[in-house]
């Protein structure tokens, strides 16, 4: 299996072929922040945390490290100016959904992101859709999915599925980094669940 | 109907169709695009039927329902062949007389041709039509000339004869090198070298490889892409054929969008006509190429006119876009390389290996050969489909052919490319119509939509518009697009309702960089453009809007009030019956005056005022000027002179 | 819909991968809205999980999950249409039938949908009801459209 030879912020990092940058880089222990990233998921790269800049070839430009492929010669940059820009704005953009979340609000300190610069929005979910891949990839069961598209997406569990699987699993729960799903699941239980209060 | 199974058939099949034809016989064509079916053109078409038959004259005299020659404007369309006589906004009532006079006494029917607004001067040839003059109709002309549901028609115009030169004259190779010299590029948005993509797709490793057609055509205002494969569908599946074989696929889909029903429908027909003919199929005339398509409909999601989430939806999944780290001809379709092009690019197909590379880049501009197709709408006297050679200026076709603006209104901008696109204003006006240069002014090409904007028209209105279409549209899986779009539709949702504060244009900014940068795909990243294409060419209306509480335009509905001039105002009571909340208070002979709380400023009462008053006005960051005193509402009769 | 109908539709798409969607599609045309049994059961034989199935029933517009009016009134809100005045001809349509796009009144009479360019913009703003489309309209003449239906 032929290796491929990079550079991360000046470290010689060596990765296997077929690897992303992200794993390469957790490979050498350089650290890169994730949100939707999960080992035992494929990527998602849906809340683009992992941005890196990269130069390759003469060109220098911004990708999501989780999916973009490792490269022979490659050069990374795991934090600049514009990297930290766009990581803050991103996090403040979720922060609007989730101003208490725990793991948002280390990333947020990091960042220097404010919590308050946008008005707050109903929904405390962040769409890094782990619940609905670790529902569908790692137990089969696909007893969570998601519905709907742009800003009126939503998850969704399948009352008939969650009543049967959910009690003896709730594997899912821990993942949430905001305790959405948790609500989410509480609610449909009372009110959709086959024989709930109707 | 027994397949054709060789050149040498082809060219006898198409030589008995041309020998049963006379040039010289009367052929009325009716188009049944849809728009003009939207005014009433199957019963126009009816009628003629009708009316021919009762005359006797169905032997000696053609009728067809052609395909749309875009001058839609003015639907429905009739041309009278071989003289070309055409007539406009013809109505059923209108049919018995046009047999009378035109196919039987060979005289023109005035009053239904074209009148030039500057000269008052009738138009009874359709080629001098300024409207048509100034175009350049190689693709789309065919449209009226043939039955979009006949295969016949299209090889009485040649169809199918660069199928035929490609697999049985030319190399695969060889028909690859022809459009890459072409230069012909991406019709659809992205401008892509057409050469170099199929270029990709057939040097890679995988056998099985695929070719699409992009028909999703979601840009709203856009429906080239709906004239072509209603119109002339033949053109694109031979040019998808030949894209087919010189990439080296046996398997191709078209995917149209369902809004689209009548493309769905003739594009099914042409290949079912095309497979019976041995077009498709195995062993296509011989040559031992084998190649077939499938229609797939479009579920109605805008974002599925992306490449890879067209793919996506194709393998039977919601259209959720896919990083280009890995290019889409290598690894598309089912992981397997794919050509995905829009319908217009394989529409240049045919024409560019019929009539070689150098004929195709002997128009054009250095880095955009070839014709366009754009949908000229919005506020424009001529609205329709024109089609033009690269380079013209954008001046030359909002007035040369557009007729300018209506109402004797002024120009303020042209919006292109869709909600990737951006507003180019009127200092720009000279800028020739290629690729690269609308990107350097700030827009696109885009699939060819070119809305046209007036003096009524807000911008800072243009920019929250097309925000609020890509949060609906918008896939919504990664953060940048749908949360930044989120924040962006709602500040400046503000700024049009008057809640606009300082920072907000920063903010905006901001969002507009953040998801350039980190956006998934296309739509997100170019989402931004019609906010910086306002904010770069009419920062003085976003200004208004946030400090002044003003829209310079008087269409933000918030910012604006509706007055009745009391010194215009006759009292004719037309408003105040009008006015679906009553908010008009007066009287016959009794000034109108409207009252502001109840007023939901819908426009009926401006509407519906007689133009000879003219006495309604929309105001904006002015005070209502309070109501006239009791007494003075009363109009005196005017006293006659002689009294 | 009778489960006889939804079974032909499945087989006649039978063996094509990424079918789904076109099924579904045809399901809708005929039935104006996939009731849940028929998401079961195409579910079912095509081995595709229910959740799937729901985002795809969610995701794409064209699809109904709840019954529709009598008539359904599409409105364009293209960018030719919406710079000749949609918006006030929506505002319009919204006021009189008491209902706002994607639902439907509780007589069943009216399903009011928005559409993004039905590809007539030379007769902008427009709208499309039952399949018929009225063009150059003005908010006092969508007024007059809609009261003409029963």
């Amino acid at each position: 299996m032929s290796k491929i030879h990079m550079h991360i912020d000046g470290q010689e990092v060596t990765a296997g072929e077929g690897m992303t940058v992200l794993e390469a880089a957790q490979s050498a222990g350089i650290f890169i922040p994730t949100l939707c990233h999960h080992e035992k998921l494929e990527p998602f790269g849906g809340c683009r945390i992992c941005i890196v800049e990269v130069e390759s070839r003469g060109t220098t430009r911004l990708v999501v490290s989780c999916v973009y492929p490792a490269e022979e010669n490659l050069v990374v940059r795991t934090r600049t100016e514009k990297v930290n820009k766009i990581r803050k704005t991103l996090l403040e953009l979720l922060l609007a959904h989730a101003p208490d979340s725990p793991q948002l609000r280390e990333m947020a300190l990091e960042y220097g992101a404010n919590k308050d610069r946008f008005e707050k929005e109903a929904s405390f979910c962040i769409h890094c859709g782990l619940c609905v891949r670790y529902c569908a990839e790692v137990k089969k069961k696909n007893a969570v999915g998601f519905v709907d598209r742009g800003i009126r997406k939503e998850i969704s569990f399948i009352p008939e599925l969650a009543s049967k699987e959910c009690s003896n699993c709730k594997e899912c729960f821990p993942l949430c980094p905001t305790s959405y799903l948790q609500a989410a699941f509480v609610l449909t239980e009372s009110l959709a669940f086959p024989g709930a209060s109707s | 109907m027994p397949r054709l199974k060789s050149p040498g058939e082809v060219t006898k099949f198409r030589q008995e169709i041309l020998s049963k034809r006379d040039t010289n016989t009367p052929c009325i064509s009716v188009c049944v695009g849809t728009g003009c079916l939207a005014s009433g053109a199957s019963e126009v078409l009816a009628a003629f039927k009708t009316g021919i038959e009762k005359q006797g004259l169905t032997a000696e005299v053609d009728t067809k329902g052609t395909g749309c020659p875009g001058f839609c404007e003015r639907g429905p369309v009739v041309v009278i062949y071989p003289e070309e006589i055409c007539y406009l906004q013809v109505k059923p009532g209108d049919v018995p007389e046009i047999i009378t006079r035109t196919i039987k006494e060979k005289k023109v029917v005035d009053r239904l041709l074209y009148v030039d607004p500057n000269t008052g001067e009738k138009v009874t040839h359709e080629s001098e039509i300024p409207f048509y003059k100034h175009q350049k109709r190689n693709v789309i002309g065919n449209n009226i000339k043939i039955d979009s549901q006949s295969i016949d028609d299209y090889l009485a115009v040649g169809g199918y004869s660069a199928l035929v030169k490609a697999l049985t004259q030319m190399t695969d190779e060889q028909v690859l090198a022809e459009v890459k010299k072409s230069n012909l590029r991406g019709r659809g948005g992205g401008g892509f070298p057409a050469g170099r993509k199929w270029e990709g797709s057939r040097n890679a490793p995988e056998k099985i490889k695929y070719v699409l057609v992009n028909a999703d055509e979601g840009d709203p205002g856009a429906f080239m892409d709906r004239a072509l494969l209603e119109g002339n569908p033949h053109s694109v599946l031979e040019g998808l054929i030949i894209g087919a074989y010189a990439v080296g696929a046996h398997q191709g889909y078209v995917y149209v969008r369902q809004e689209y029903p009548l493309a769905v429908k003739n594009i099914n027909l042409a290949i079912r006509q095309a497979e019976e003919y041995g077009f498709l199929g195995e062993n296509i005339l011989g040559t031992g190429f084998d190649f077939t398509v499938k229609v797939h409909k479009g579920a109605g999601a805008f974002v599925c006119g992306e490449s890879t989430a067209l793919m996506t939806a194709l393998e039977g999944r919601v259209g959720e876009p896919r990083p280009k780290y890995i290019r889409s001809n290598i690894r598309g379709l089912w992981n397997r390389p794919t050509v995905l092009n829009n319908v217009e690019t394989w529409a240049n197909v045919p024409l560019i290996i019929n009539n070689g590379a150098d004929w195709f880049t002997r128009l054009g501009t250095e880095g955009s050969k070839g014709t366009k197709i754009f949908s000229l709408v919005g506020k424009i006297t001529n609205t329709g489909l024109v089609e033009v050679p690269m380079g013209i200026t954008l001046k030359d076709i909002i007035y040369k052919i557009g007729g300018g603006i209506p109402g004797g209104k002024k120009f303020k901008a042209v919006q292109t490319g869709g909600p990737s696109g951006g507003c180019i204003p009127g200092e720009l006006l000279d800028l020739p119509v290629d690729f690269d240069e609308l990107d350097k002014a700030g827009s696109m090409m885009g699939s060819g939509g070119m809305i046209v904007m007036d003096e009524d028209t807000c911008m800072v209105d243009v920019a929250r518009y097309f925000i609020h279409f890509l949060t609906d549209e918008s896939c919504g899986k990664c953060l940048p697009c749908r949360e930044g779009l989120r924040q962006m539709d709602r500040i400046l949702t503000h700024i049009t309702e008057g809640k606009g504060k300082e920072g907000d244009i920063e903010l905006l900014e901001e969002l507009s960089e953040t998801a350039i940068e980190a956006s998934l795909c296309a739509l997100g990243k170019t989402a931004p453009n019609p906010f910086l294409s306002t904010i770069r060419y009419f920062r003085d209306e976003y200004d208004a809007h946030i400090k002044d509480k003003r829209c310079p335009a008087l269409s933000c509905k918030a910012l604006i009030s509706y007055y009745i001039d009391p010194g215009k105002c006759r009292a004719c009571m037309i408003c105040l019956k009008k006015c679906p909340v009553e908010a008009i208070d007066g009287g016959k002979k009794k000034i109108h005056i409207i009252n502001q709380e109840k007023c939901t400023r819908c426009g009926t009462c401006i509407e519906v005022c007689p133009t000879r008053f003219n006495a309604v006005k929309k105001i904006s960051g002015e005070p209502v000027p309070s109501p006239i005193p009791e007494q003075e509402r009363f109009i005196e009769k005017k006293v006659k002179k002689n009294e | 819909m009778d489960s006889d109908r939804i079974e032909q539709i499945i087989d006649r798409h039978q063996g094509e991968p990424g079918s789904l969607i076109q099924i579904l599609l045809d399901i809708q045309g005929e039935n104006h809205w996939l009731p849940r049994e028929a998401l079961e059961r195409v579910g079912e034989r095509l081995q595709v999980p229910i959740s799937r199935i729901q985002h795809i029933a969610t995701f794409y517009k064209a699809f109904s999950l709840v019954p529709k009016g009598r008539h359904e009134v599409h409105i364009c809100m293209g960018t030719a249409c919406h710079v000749r005045g949609a918006r006030r001809i929506l505002d319009t349509a919204q006021d009189l039938t008491g209902i706002k796009p994607g639902e439907t009144d509780l007589e069943m009479k009216f399903s009011l949908e928005t559409v993004n360019c039905l590809g007539c913009c030379a007769l902008g703003p427009v709208m499309e009801i039952d399949g018929k489309t009225h063009g150059k309209l003005s908010p006092a003449g969508t007024l007059d459209v809609l009261k003409s239906y029963e």
